[in-house]
Parts: C-alpha cells; structure tokens; sequence
C-alpha cells in the first residue's frame, strides 16, 4: 500500500513540476522577444524616424511614410469594419433565437475569424487589385476590414448576451420600439465591452502583414489611398530581407513601434474590461 | 450512556473564516463512532462548513481557514503536516448532486479503489460489486457495469456517488445534503442505506429536512449563524428539546 | 388617426427597417465567406484547367517552364503544423493546468496575461526575431549538439542531420508552436474551468492527488474541449504567414530531415505573388490560396463542432 501510494506522490510531483516547466517555457520566449525587441529597437529610435520617409540603401531616412500609411489603413479598416460588425453583432443577439441566418452566421463567423489572413490578401487581390489594375491603400482598407468584422461581431454578440433581460423589459415596459431599446439601452450598457472588442481588432491589424502583402504592397514615399501605399509591417518584411545593416535597424525599430502599439492597445483593452466587471 | 462510547471525530474550539467572515464559532462536539450524527438548521448557518472541514475540502481554496482543533482517531487533522489524500482516503464524502466521473460504472468505483490498492481483475470485480451492493445499486446496473456513469437516473447516480465513497473503505462518511437534488423514491432508498451502513461507518449528514434527520440519526446537532446551538441524542432533541431556539426551529415557528 | 397612432404605426416601421437592416448584414458576412471561395476559385481556374487534381501531389515549382504542383508547398504546411502540436500541446496543457490548479491565486491572473501578450505579439516581430536572434543562436549552440549527439544514434538519428544553418523546418515548427500555445493555452484553461467544483471535490474526496484529478476527471470531461482548442491552434499554425516566411528557408522542395530548408503554402505566396509575372504562376499561387483555406477550412469546423459538442454535454447534466 505504501509503495502504490510512494509511487502516486511521486507521478503527482514529477507531472506536476512538469506543468511548471511548461509554464517557464512559455514564459522564457515571452522575455527572450520582448528583450530583443526592446534592446534591437529602442536604439534606432530617433526624432528622424517620425520625420522622414523610408531610404534607399545606405542613405539615411526614417519610417515617416509607413507610419503614416499603416495609420490610414488601420483607421480606415477598422472604420469600414466596425459598423458592419456591431449590426451584423446586433442582429445575432437581439433577433437570432429564430431562423437559419443567425446560427448560419454565427458559424461562419467563427470560421472567418481563423482563417488564414494571407487568403484574405488573396480574396481582396481578386476582387480590387485585379480589377483596378494596381494595388492600392483601399485595398489595403477593405483587406483590414474584412478581419475586423468577425472580431467585432463575435465581441458584439456576446457582450449584448451579457445585458440583463429585466433591462430589455423594463424598456419595453415603457413602450419603446425595438431599435430604440437595442440602439439607446443595451448597446449603450455593452459600451466598454465593445470597445474592447474593437480595440482588440485594431491590435489585431495593425500587426497583420500578410492581407497587405497583395494589396497595399509598398511605396517609398508618400502616397494617397489610390496608390500602394507604405505600411510598418510591410516596410519590416522588406527591409529585414534585405542584406542592408541600416535596412535592419530600422525594422527593429518598426517593430518596438508597432509592438507598444499593440501592448498599449492591450492594456487600455485590459482596463475597459475591468471597468466593465465592476458595475 | 453517551460517554462510554468513542469519539470518532473530536470537534474542539473550532472557529472557521471566509476571508474575514467568521462562518464557525467556537464549535465543540464529539461523533461518535458507529453512529450516525445529523447537523440541521436553516440555509447559511454553517452546517456544511462544519462538515467540509473535517475532510479539509477548504484546503483547495485561498482564503479559507480553520482554526482550532479536529481530532480523527486522536490525531488532529488540521495541522499543517497531515497528508490530505490520505486524511481523504480515511473520511469519504457525498455531495448535494450526484457527481459521478465522466466515465463508465464500473471504473467510476475502481477509480478510487486503485488509488490505494494494487488489485487483480478478480479482486477488483469482486470490490466493486461489493461496493455496489452496499449502494444497494447491484441489481439495477450489473448488467451495464461498461457503460457511462451519466447514463444513470439521478437517484442511481446518487447510489454510485455512494458506492464509490464507500468502495475505498472510509473510517467516516460525510454526506452533505445528499437527497436535495432526488426525488422522494430516491431519498427513500440513500435513507435506507444510511441505516445500513452505520453497521461499518461513522456517519456525518447535513440535511435541510428535520424529518430525514429524525429518521435517519441517532444523534442531532442544531446549528444557527455559524455556532453550535444543541446537540443530543435524536429523540431527546426532537421531543424535548433544552434551547428554546431549538424548539423553534423543529416546530416551525422559525426557519 | 390620431398622433398616437401614427406613432405607433412610425415605430412599427423602423422597427422592422432595423430587423431587416442588421439582417443584411449578418447576411454580409456569408456572402462574404461565398465572395472569397467563389474568388479563389475564379482566380486558380487557370491552375485548376491546366494541371487538375495531381497538381496536390506533384513536386515541381518551376516558373522559366511554368511547370507547377504545389506538393512540397501543402506538405511543408502540414508538416511544420504537425510538429508545431507536437510541442504545443503538451506545453499548452501544462500552462493550462498549471494556472487552474496549481498557481497561488495571486500569480494567476499575472501570468495569465503574460501568455495571452504572447499572442499579442505580431507575428511580424516572431518572424524578425527568429530570422535575427534564434535562428543564429540556435545554429551556433543547439544544432552542431544535436547533430553530434542525436544525430548519431540508430533509427532516430536522421532526423537530426543537414546543415546547421538556424532556418529551416525545425525552426519553422518551433516558432509556429510558441505562437499557438497561447491560443490552445487559452481554450484549454477555458474548458477546464467549467469543469464543476463538486466533481472534482469528489474526486479530491477520495483522496485523489490534483494529477490524478486532472487525468482522470478534468480531461475526460472537457475531452472534447481540448480536441476543440487544439483544432484551433491547427488552424492558426496551417494560415500563419510571416513569422513561417523568414525562417522555414523558401525551399521548394521535400525535407529529408529537421533542419532541411522547405517552404509552406503561406510563405510561397508571400514570396512569390507579388512579383509572379505570368498568368499562370499567379493562378498556382492562388490554387495554393485555395488549398490553404479548404484545409484550414475543414479544420476549424472539426474544432467548432468538438467545442459545441462540450457545450451541449455540459448542459445536459447540470
């Protein structure tokens, strides 16, 4: 009995230790990239990184154009993406107890918020790109877009779940129509959660790489939304490929820029969903 | 006659703090062995706090704490160098629910027995069966022992929660409210075989109905806001009861 | 009619103009879905006319012959997904435990946050630091050790062998797996959440150690759960683009051990689309698209369906 009971301990100790291995694991990889990021980054930081536009080889130069350009399509992606997803949202949880839409969508939408961005680049490549004959920022927007919707939908959905039905009821108590009850009253109660939702999303593309690669592309310079147009993560992949030291160092330093951007936009996220558990 | 018999558990000075709500106070109170002691009183007065304590099941969440002294066999239980499987090997427990494992009968009660004993297949379906029958549940699954534990009606899924408590041999069994969640068929049967099994065990049970615990205690403890108002034999607390709080509350007028 | 009636009559009708309105739009999302098949497919038909089928299970990527198949492409997704979950799960599993059984309360909520950043980091900077930082460190420490001392012993030993150059598939595999373990991390701590107190007091009550209440209650339980998180993460590993692109080595070709160089569905069309100049190079490259998103496709709705199936267990005995 005891040596069963030896043996019991030492399984439970030995998979136990392992769980905090696993643990240290992960953990180790998380410092390991914030510390190169932070130390490879932080020193090509400089004034002329916001001021001007990307160099040839050699040259000097700063991010200025790609700032400016992923700031556009960020923007304009979530905008274009977040009205379809809260009504689409809106629908799924005030009307969705009946019919085929609201499960069919709900499914799809779980599948659209995995799949592959880089089929997503593929989709809007056909669509816009193929049909205008040139890349361009729109079609960097649309592309965003397109992963913001199920994001915003998903978080949307469930946050209106989340209202109490007395709250709809007491709306309807006093006669108000539908739209008024969802528009004024529930979505208005969901408020933090959704803007969590969206803040979500904005982190979520203003990292993406891939849906750009085929539809805003590049542009050394300045461009408006009808042209390719500049973009962080693009201006990273190019210029990490390429065998240029100083190309190097101004990726690290697009990517210490777009990762605070994303732990910054984490962290306000992290704060609204804290703001919204306590009343 | 009371004090020529053991006490299997001994309850003494016990307080118990939810954070900083004071859930037990000052508890003093023997169980004596081979009987079957029944706590009652109204809904938060501390009566399963009291109970998971004696299986330290609190140990499993922060911020919970016992203070005080809980004697199993002389030993206290709740010093901090007692081994807590074992201690649970030793008291087994029943919940409100049937909580039987995701998996099939028969394994649902060989699960606990291998965690103390190397049995051969034959020991081992020999066991279970045996403790089937004790759970009086035998006849109604011997024909199924492969299939799922979640297959079972609740009443019988209560039977195999105590099957399984019972299968590893426990000193103590602590039922926490086990027939709130069955019909009156059901109760019936887990009350019949509360009697039966004082034969082997010490039994502790919490219950919300004063009926079940005049007909299934020999010994009654009444507790109210988180203290131990009266305990005595059944019959004495039932018919003539010392406290007038007790009175109260068996006849009615309060809870 | 009176004011009222009119009122009513008015809010009776934007009532409706919204019901309609937000369907349109969850209708948007379906037809999207539709939009991005239908365009795929429009898009491969030159690939899809010209080699058919056997274009999945050819080995040729040549644009001077314009000769395509896209099998060392789809392999090298599976393949580098594969070995992903191979050190993702177990490590997922154990950080998932770990935070719901084992951590102190007050390290919970830390930590658990620190592994969801992990997948807030782009995979972008994966793909940099692993270009910059692992892949040298690793082909300077780890690799040469390897090759010397497990890639000499029988049967295994094969694997471990090819030039030590950082990038390659092992490389690929392993960043893909720091990159999913949050997500799988994410479901499995989930799911072994609603596993139910009572449940695994039972458990604990018979003087069960937390392992054995993890293997034998929590896992059977959240069984389809796990399945479900690791679907997920599959999914995730078989789309991810960038972080896959700087290191696997953009090989068209079959790896013959872990350190081969080799190329994925994703890293070929970043690669190759934007400077494809012939119809049909651009047509393969979407029939890869196309592939990647039936395969992914497949993937999820196997994970969806296990997790909706935890659900309705769940619901049926509580």
């Amino acid at each position: 009995m005891l040596t069963l009971y030896t043996r019991r301990r030492i399984t439970n100790f030995a998979t136990l230790s392992l769980s905090m291995a696993a643990m240290a694991f992960g953990l180790f990889w998380l410092l390991w990239i914030m510390y190169t990021l932070i130390s490879s980054g932080a020193s090509a930081i400089s004034i002329d990184l916001f001021t001007k536009t990307t160099p040839a080889p050699g040259s000097e130069g700063g991010l200025a154009n790609a700032i400016l350009g992923s700031l556009q399509m960020t923007i304009g992606g979530t905008l274009l993406g977040t009205p379809i997803g809260i009504l689409a949202g809106i629908y799924l949880a005030e009307f969705g107890s009946k019919g085929w839409v609201a499960p069919t969508t709900r499914f799809i939408n779980d599948i659209l918020l995995s799949a592959p961005s880089i089929v997503i680049g593929l989709f809007v490549y056909g669509a816009m790109v193929a049909q205008m004959g040139h890349f361009s920022g729109w079609a960097g927007i649309v592309a965003l877009a397109i992963l913001v919707i199920p994001v915003v939908l998903r978080t949307t959905e469930n946050m209106l779940k989340l209202i109490p039905t007395a709250m709809r009821e007491a709306a309807y108590a006093l006669g108000c129509p539908q739209w008024k009850m969802t528009l004024f009253i529930t979505l208005r109660a969901a408020k933090s959660g959704v803007i969590t939702g969206i803040l979500l999303a904005v982190a979520r593309i203003s990292g993406e790489t891939a849906p750009l690669l085929f539809t805003a592309l590049n542009n050394q310079f300045y461009s408006n939304l009808n042209q390719p147009m500049a973009n962080l993560p693009m201006v990273i992949f190019q210029f990490a490929m390429s065998p240029f030291e100083d190309w190097h160092a101004l990726a690290w330093a697009g990517s210490l820029l777009i990762g605070l951007f994303v732990l910054g936009l984490n962290v306000l996220a992290r704060i609204l969903t804290r703001q919204q558990g306590s009343h | 006659m009371t004090t020529e018999l053991k006490p299997k558990i001994a309850v003494k000075n016990l307080n118990f703090y939810y954070g900083n709500f004071h859930a037990l106070k000052n508890i003093n109170l023997d169980i004596l062995e081979g009987h079957v002691t029944a706590f009652i009183g109204p809904s938060g007065c501390g009566k399963s706090t009291l109970l998971r304590t004696f299986n330290r099941m609190y140990d499993l969440y922060p911020k919970l704490r016992a203070e005080g002294e809980i004697l199993l066999n002389g030993q206290n239980t709740l010093s901090s160098n007692i081994d807590l499987n074992m201690l649970r090997a030793k008291v087994g427990m029943v919940f409100q629910k049937p909580t039987p494992f995701p998996m099939s009968i028969y394994d649902n009660i060989a699960f606990g027995v291998k965690l103390y004993e190397s049995l051969s297949k034959s020991d081992m379906d020999d066991r279970v069966e045996w403790a089937l029958k004790k759970a009086a549940l035998w006849n109604e699954v011997k024909d199924k022992l492969r299939q799922s534990g979640l297959g079972l009606s609740g009443g019988q899924q209560q039977r195999l929660c105590i099957a399984r408590a019972v299968s590893v041999k426990p000193e103590v069994l602590l039922l926490d409210e086990p027939t709130s969640a069955l019909d009156p068929i059901s109760t019936a049967h887990v009350e019949e075989l509360v009697h039966e099994l004082k034969q082997d065990y010490t039994i502790a049970i919490v219950t919300h109905n004063m009926q079940q615990a005049a007909r299934v205690s020999d010994y009654t403890a009444y507790m109210y806001l988180g203290e131990l108002v009266e305990v005595g034999e059944t019959d004495a607390i039932f018919t003539t009861p010392k406290q007038k709080a007790t009175e109260d509350y068996i006849t009615g007028k309060f809870g | 009619m009176t004011a009222q009636e009119l009122r009513l009559k008015q809010q009776k009708r934007q009532d409706a103009a919204f019901r309609i309105s937000t369907r349109l739009f969850a209708i948007l999302v379906l037809v999207l879905l539709a939009a991005i098949i239908g365009s795929l497919v429009y898009g491969a038909w030159p690939a899809i006319t010209t080699y058919g089928l056997p274009f999945i299970t050819t080995v040729e990527w040549n644009p001077v012959t314009s000769a395509y198949g896209g099998w060392d492409s789809i392999y090298g997704t599976l393949l580098t997904s594969f070995i992903a979950l191979l050190i993702a799960v177990p490590v997922s599993f154990g950080i998932a435990v770990f935070l719901t059984e084992l951590s102190p309360i007050w390290l919970r909520r830390p930590l658990g946050i620190a592994i969801e950043l992990l997948a807030g980091v782009p995979s972008i900077i994966f793909g940099m630091w692993g270009l910059f930082v692992f892949a040298p460190w690793f082909a300077d420490n780890i690799q040469p050790w390897l090759m010397e001392h497990v890639g000499t012993l029988p049967y295994v030993g094969w694997l471990f062998q090819g030039a030590p150059m950082g990038i390659g598939l092992f490389t690929a595999s392993l960043i893909l797996s720091v990159m999913v373990i949050p997500y799988i991390t994410s479901v499995m701590r989930d799911v072994f959440e609603v596993t139910p107190a009572m449940l695994k007091e039972s458990a604990y009550g018979l003087g069960a150690t937390t392992w054995e209440v993890v293997w034998n209650v929590v896992i059977p339980y959240t069984k389809n759960g796990i399945i479900g998180g690791i679907m997920l993460g599959l999914g995730r590993a078989l789309g991810e683009t960038m972080a896959v692109t700087f290191v696997i080595g953009n090989a068209h070709r079959i790896p013959g051990n872990l350190f081969d160089p080799t190329t994925s569905i994703a890293a070929t069309l970043a690669n190759e689309f934007a400077e494809a100049a012939s119809e049909i190079h651009i047509a393969s490259l979407i029939y890869l698209g196309l592939l990647l998103f039936l395969i992914t496709f497949v993937v999820l709705v196997a994970s969806k369906i296990m997790l909706m199936r935890l659900q309705r267990n769940e619901g049926a005995h509580s």
